[in-house]
């Protein structure tokens, strides 16, 4: 008994090793870009606070997004269909308030409503019917990405002017005026952020506890760690399958609207490929697509890993002459090296046991 | 009427029953859609020889669905042993076209549209393609097969960054070949379409394999239970690694023939989403992707039984970017027939009807 407990302690410690070098990569990679970017005769503005919070402000619906997707991973699911469903809503969204004169107050319970019977949809298919993860969610994906074409196929851009656009055009400003810089001009800059980073920082406290203190989030730990077991326990693993791809779809669609805020367009080719974005910052983040271990706040730290990439990218001249593509590489190779320490980690545990 | 019963029983249990079912439905669908528009009834299976070329609605079909038939075969022996999905198909292909297309005609040109300009015979270019993927093919399996990583998770590396190193290949531009030799691969032979042809080697190629080594049972006994075949002396992590450098040549082969195709690299474009069509094909071809049996005829059937839904699609008008909505309901309904609770409801079901008919035999 003491053995076990003490191989569990181990399993533990190994876990959050993973999350350990995930936050110091990020610290490295940020510290890395500071001296190239942001540090005397080649300063170029990375060193700024402002520069740190439009990290925050590009991926705020990615955040939103890989939360959801790391409580599927956690089951040992995955979802693609996320990327597709944030076009569909966009589109909604948009079409809807531009073309339609819906109003905002409608449209957006409208849909987190159609996230909410999507990821019910899938879910019934996925733990009821006991269909693969891959094809169900692939399925949702074309059927998301077909529906956003058959709602419009050209590019809509909202110009109403109501209450959504005021509050995606909402500065929120740092408080005591921190990191405030005094631009060329002579007028104050002050680093802020806005609605849908809030949100987003919301959304990933409120799963960080739904994973940790309630029987849901704990069931989802369970079914991903050993199915048979958690059944044998008495969990009803159907429906906390169900549940999770419920949560995924439901905070794709807070994504969606996060999206939209940002982007203020709809097109049928909006988010591509986001899911894989969502997918490898989990990843990056320490979960595992084998279910049972992850956390939350890795995935967020993922999110941001990948921000940086792109930022420092585009703060290099040369890198960016060479196409839009390099970010891609970069990351690949990133996670390549976590996938690898992982594979590792993996292999060191299984020697101790 | 009881031994027709009895027959369609025997027969739905057979492997290739479903995507022959999925076959024979969109070719009543065609029949009916032709029949109400008055056209000729067969008008799907017509075909002619128009300018020294076959053409025709189901030639359409062989011709466009080689692609993902091609890939469909690396991609059953890959679910088959290692129980997961090579997503990084797609995007191999557009490596393996770039690649080619560079070095034909140099890196940073744009046009080549004599033989003299080219860099290098058009056959090196053709197999530099198809070796590179297979190099690609070989990392993934190394990180499945050696380091144990998922399959989605080691091919989503690929799946990132091999049209990205397509793109930096090619300069970030278009790179055209207007060269009648190098069209050829996706234009025509004699009076076949050449994608159709190059798609019939493969399977006959693979085929051939399968028939004349141990490798299809070794393949599948891998995909039951690894720890056991290695116990009984398979070399399971060879197994698997053989199959990833399998898929990594024909997704290259595919590449090629989708570069031919348009002449061109387009890096963007080439082989976008065909890895959902390949695992999609090897799915409808009746085969699990939780790995172990598998059935190399049904993954080819059902990747042309995809090729036929779409083609049939556009032929009913539906819009190109809407397509998608009808795939994806047409392939929940099939997930949906084969998947283990329904058949065990209709199990149980017939069950209780037995039963009952029993009591009421009785009394």
């Amino acid at each position: 008994m003491e053995k076990n407990n003490m191989n569990k302690k181990k399993n533990i410690n190994s876990h959050s090793i993973l999350l350990l070098i995930t936050v110091g990569l990020f610290i490295l990679l940020y510290a890395a870009g500071y001296f190239m970017y942001g540090f005397g005769a080649n300063a170029k503005g990375f060193e700024k606070l402002q520069n740190f919070l439009d990290i925050f402000r590009t991926n705020a619906a990615l955040i939103c997004i890989a939360c959801g997707m790391t409580c599927v991973m956690l089951t040992g699911g995955i979802d693609i269909s996320v990327g597709s469903l944030v076009a569909m809503d966009c589109m909604i969204l948009s079409v809807g308030m531009e073309n339609s004169g819906i109003s905002p107050t409608l449209l957006v319970p409208f849909v987190l409503l159609i996230g909410i019977v999507f990821g019910a949809v899938q879910g019934y298919l996925i733990g009821y019917l006991g269909i693969q993860p891959f094809i169900v969610t692939m399925a949702g994906m074309f059927f998301a990405r077909g529906m956003t074409a058959m709602i419009c196929t050209d590019q809509v851009n909202i110009t109403v002017d109501n209450w959504f656009k005021q509050v995606a055009g909402i500065k929120v400003y740092m408080p005591f005026e921190l990191g405030a810089v005094v631009n060329k001009r002579g007028v104050k800059m002050v680093p802020y952020v806005n609605i849908p980073v809030i949100i987003a920082l919301v959304v990933v406290v409120l799963v960080f506890l739904m994973l940790r203190y309630t029987r849901t989030g704990r069931s989802m730990y369970a079914v991903g760690g050993n199915q048979q077991s958690a059944a044998l326990m008495g969990l009803n693993t159907k429906r906390t399958k169900m549940i999770t791809y419920i949560l995924s779809s439901f905070l794709c669609s807070i994504g969606g609207v996060l999206y939209c805020m940002n982007t203020m367009c709809g097109t049928t080719t909006q988010a591509l490929g986001l899911e894989m974005k969502a997918i490898s910052s989990a990843v990056i983040g320490g979960t595992l697509l084998t279910g049972g271990v992850g956390n939350v706040f890795g995935s967020f730290v993922g999110v941001l890993i990948n921000g940086t990439i792109n930022s420092l990218v585009s703060f290099n001249g040369e890198l960016t002459r060479l196409g839009g593509t390099v970010p891609n590489v970069v990351s690949a190779f990133l996670l390549f090296v976590f996938i690898m320490l992982q594979a590792v980690f993996a292999k060191l545990r299984e020697r101790k046991q | 009427m009881k031994s027709v019963i009895n027959w369609l029983k025997k027969v739905s249990k057979k492997p290739l029953f479903l995507p022959l079912v999925s076959v024979f439905l969109v070719l009543v669908i065609n029949l009916v859609y032709d029949a109400i528009q008055g056209n000729y009834v067969f008008e799907f299976l017509k075909f002619e020889l128009k300018e020294g070329a076959l053409y025709g609605r189901i030639i359409d079909i062989l011709n466009r669905g080689s692609e993902a038939a091609i890939l469909a075969i690396g991609m059953t022996l890959v679910v088959s042993s290692s129980a997961g999905t090579d997503i990084s198909v797609g995007s191999v292909m557009s490596l393996a076209g770039s690649l080619c297309c560079m070095l034909l005609a140099g890196f940073g040109v744009t046009h080549v549209r004599e033989l003299g300009e080219l860099q290098m015979p058009i056959f090196v270019g053709v197999i530099a393609g198809i070796a590179v993927a297979g190099l690609c093919g070989l990392f993934n399996g190394f990180l499945v097969a050696k380091m144990k990583i998922q399959p989605m998770v080691a091919t989503l590396i690929f799946f990132t960054a091999g049209r990205a190193i397509g793109l930096l290949l090619t300069n970030n531009k278009m790179v055209y070949i207007h060269l009648e030799q190098f069209k050829v691969f996706g234009g025509k032979l004699w009076i076949f379409p050449t994608p159709t042809v190059i798609a019939a080697a493969c399977i006959l190629v693979m085929a051939i394999i399968l028939k004349t080594t141990s490798l299809g049972m070794y393949v599948q006994s891998v995909g039951i239970n690894p720890k056991a075949s290695r116990i009984a002396g398979i070399n399971s992590v060879a197994i698997i690694l053989l199959c990833y450098v399998i898929c990594g040549l024909f997704s290259g082969v595919a590449g090629i023939v989708a570069t031919s195709r348009i002449y061109s690299a387009d890096s963007n474009n080439i082989g976008l989403n065909l890895e959902l069509d390949a695992i999609l094909a090897v799915a409808l071809g009746g085969n699990s992707l939780g790995g172990g049996r598998f059935n190399l005829a049904g993954s080819i059937i059902g990747a042309y039984t995809i090729q036929a839904i779409t083609t049939t699609m556009y032929a009913l008008g539906v819009a190109k970017a809407q397509a998608p909505v009808y795939k994806a309901i047409i392939v929940i309904l099939i997930v949906v027939v084969q998947s283990p609770a329904v058949k065990a409801y209709f199990a149980h079901r017939k069950a209780q009807k037995e039963g009952g008919l029993a009591v009421a035999g009785r009394s």
